[in-house]
């Protein structure tokens, strides 16, 4: 099985403040440490978890700058087989739109059974780019997918998450593209001779001229205004004072709201 | 004309409509624009007949392959309606089922698509829309450079259009039938098989009335058996965030949030829970929220009734002391 993955490279603010900075259109970076997005980890160890179990190669791709290696280079030695990495100034002023024309290109170029991607970013939380993929490359997809069963290598058995817990089951045929819901598995870490081996692997870099993207095609269909910080009204009555006497007013009220 | 998408399970229509449609009226009375409802099932007239008085027009598509969800059965379906009427913005629920469709419907038109959005504004010849980043610790305003345009809107942004607090439209809409013609090979690539349910490990936590809710903010595992023996002490259940349960510290059915369960229980104590909107939605209904977390701005605070600004693992055993010295 010809597995591609999309890899994306997010700045981790799961437990970090995030601020607005000057120009009003992004977040101050400076102090962010660069990771690959969460649910891409997952849809990284749901394809090797299956090259595993059926054979065949796993290609990754991602977009961005030469920092992007990281990403890419930590994928390779976690066990995937190549990596391609889109990169020029035309992408990196894109919207997902861009994105997404700017993958399918790539694509387009190599043979393939099946296309993983997280399915939800952290950063903007679009989720938009596997499903916008699936509809250039004209193949079936399947959203927030939590599991996967792969029939007679020509069909796929998926659930999908739907809201309240329920799940949606389908059939997809081959070749398709699937998003992955975070939880699917438990993503691995490298080894040491994985690293090691990581090295060696291929990884090519493409811009627009190379891919022959027509740049007229790739243009961002919106436009980011600005960001701001929410407006968040606390209508929390704080407790407050010495761990201690926090304790005891705490312990007050749950006895008096749990009804003990 | 602006257009949105009736989204329905097994015969019920979801509540996100209702709120799409609320949202529709109000740029509809604003622009002097029409609302057209579009449904696609194997039995639009009950649907058609709960909505009609909400909008200007409705679209219905009946055929037994439209009775579930498919994004590729919806595909060409809605491709076509979209290039016949070229509605300015049409409005698709940012749900399981929007999020499969809405992406794979706007890159195979070519037309810009903004999802999960929370507010809309609409002016002649621009859409803007307003959504969260960085899990909701940055909002975002972003235009559509062209128009038509698809929004998937979130759930819980607007009030539901029969009790909503502006005036309440009493429209009659004219309805209109579609035929459904699709290539026969379509059907083939992409089958809906059933609905299923996340196997349940015997505590159901919507039946607690008290709730003990971890996030994040418990760092380590190992912090979990604390928790839960306090738990047990107020008798109370144990439930969690996403995180928790993805790192598989917790089983599926303890999770409480859009993707997990909606709780109401006499009292919700949240602990190192950031309180990321997918979390609050399913638990902002409880009538007594006490939210523990060491980040001041913690949106979680903009819906607990009591808040501590600390941290939690050095909090909680001076609590868990409290509560036995006071049952003694």
């Amino acid at each position: 099985m010809e597995i591609i993955v999309c890899l994306k490279m997010v700045p981790d603010t799961s437990e970090t403040e995030v601020r607005v900075d000057s120009t009003g259109k992004d977040i101050l970076k400076v102090r962010l440490v660069y990771t690959t997005n969460e649910a891409d980890n997952y849809a990284l160890e749901t394809a090797l978890l299956l090259k595993e179990k059926y054979g065949g190669t796993v290609t990754l791709i991602s977009v961005g700058p030469q920092k992007v290696d990281e990403v890419l280079r930590m994928g390779l030695a976690k066990g995937a087989d190549r990596a391609i990495r889109l990169t020029d100034d035309l992408f990196e002023k894109g919207d997902a739109w861009t994105t997404a024309k700017v993958i399918a290109q790539a694509i387009s170029k190599i043979k393939f059974d099946l296309i993983l991607t997280g399915c939800i970013a952290t950063d903007d939380g679009g989720s938009q780019i596997g499903p916008a993929l699936a509809a250039l490359l004209n193949i079936p997809s399947a959203a927030y997918v939590n599991k996967i069963e792969i029939i007679d290598n020509v069909k796929l058995k998926v659930d999908r998450e739907l809201e309240g817990g329920i799940l949606e089951k389908k059939e997809l045929h081959l070749p398709a593209l699937l998003t992955i819901q975070t939880g699917i598995n438990t993503p691995r870490y490298p080894s040491i001779i994985g690293i090691k081996r990581a090295a060696a692997k291929p990884l090519d870099v493409f811009d627009a001229t190379k891919l022959g993207i027509d740049i007229k095609a790739i243009e961002s269909l919106t436009i980011l205004e600005r960001m701001y910080m929410p407006k968040i009204e606390a209508k929390a009555q704080f407790i407050t004072g010495s761990d201690d006497e926090i304790s005891l007013k705490l312990a007050t009220l749950v006895k008096e709201k749990a009804g003990l | 004309m602006i257009t949105l998408l009736i989204e329905h399970r097994e015969g019920q229509i979801k509540d996100i409509c209702f709120e799409m449609l609320t949202l529709a009226n109000k740029i509809a009375s604003a622009q002097k624009k029409e609302i057209t409802s579009v449904i696609l099932s194997d039995n639009c007239q009950p649907i058609a007949d709960t909505i009609k008085s909400y909008c200007h027009k409705i679209i219905c598509v009946e055929d037994n392959l439209l009775q579930n969800f498919n994004t590729q059965i919806y595909l060409p379906v809605l491709s076509n309606i979209i290039k016949e009427i070229k509605p300015t913005v049409t409005f698709i629920g940012h749900t399981g089922f929007g999020t499969d469709l809405a992406p794979y419907l706007a890159s195979s038109l070519s037309i810009p698509l903004l999802t999960d959005t929370f507010d809309i504004e609409l002016s002649s010849d621009k859409l803007l829309a307003r959504r969260q980043m960085y899990g909701g610790k940055i909002n975002a305003d972003i235009t559509s450079k062209s128009l038509p345009a698809i929004v998937t809107v979130r759930a819980g942004s607007f009030e539901k259009i029969m009790t909503s607090s502006a005036l309440i439209p009493n429209l009659s809409a004219s309805i209109t039938k579609l035929p459904f013609n699709i290539n026969p090979a379509i059907p083939e690539q992409s089958k809906f098989l059933e609905y299923g349910e996340v196997p349940t490990t015997g505590i159901d936590i919507t039946k607690s009335d008290v709730l003990i809710a971890v996030g994040r903010g418990i760092k380590e595992q190992k912090n979990l058996s604390a928790i839960e023996k306090f738990a047990e002490d107020i008798g109370g259940a144990l439930a969690c965030t996403r995180p928790i349960i993805d790192a598989g510290w917790l089983p599926k059915d303890r999770q409480v949030g859009s993707s997990g369960k909606t709780v109401k229980p006499k009292l919700y104590i949240a602990l190192g829970i950031s309180g990321a909107f997918q979390h609050i939605s399913g638990m902002k209904s409880a009538e007594t929220i006490i939210a523990v977390n060491k980040d001041p701005e913690a949106p979680i605070f903009s819906v607990a009734h009591y808040g501590i600004v600390g941290d939690l693992l050095k909090i909680l055993p001076l609590l868990a002391n409290r509560i036995k010295e006071m049952k003694a």
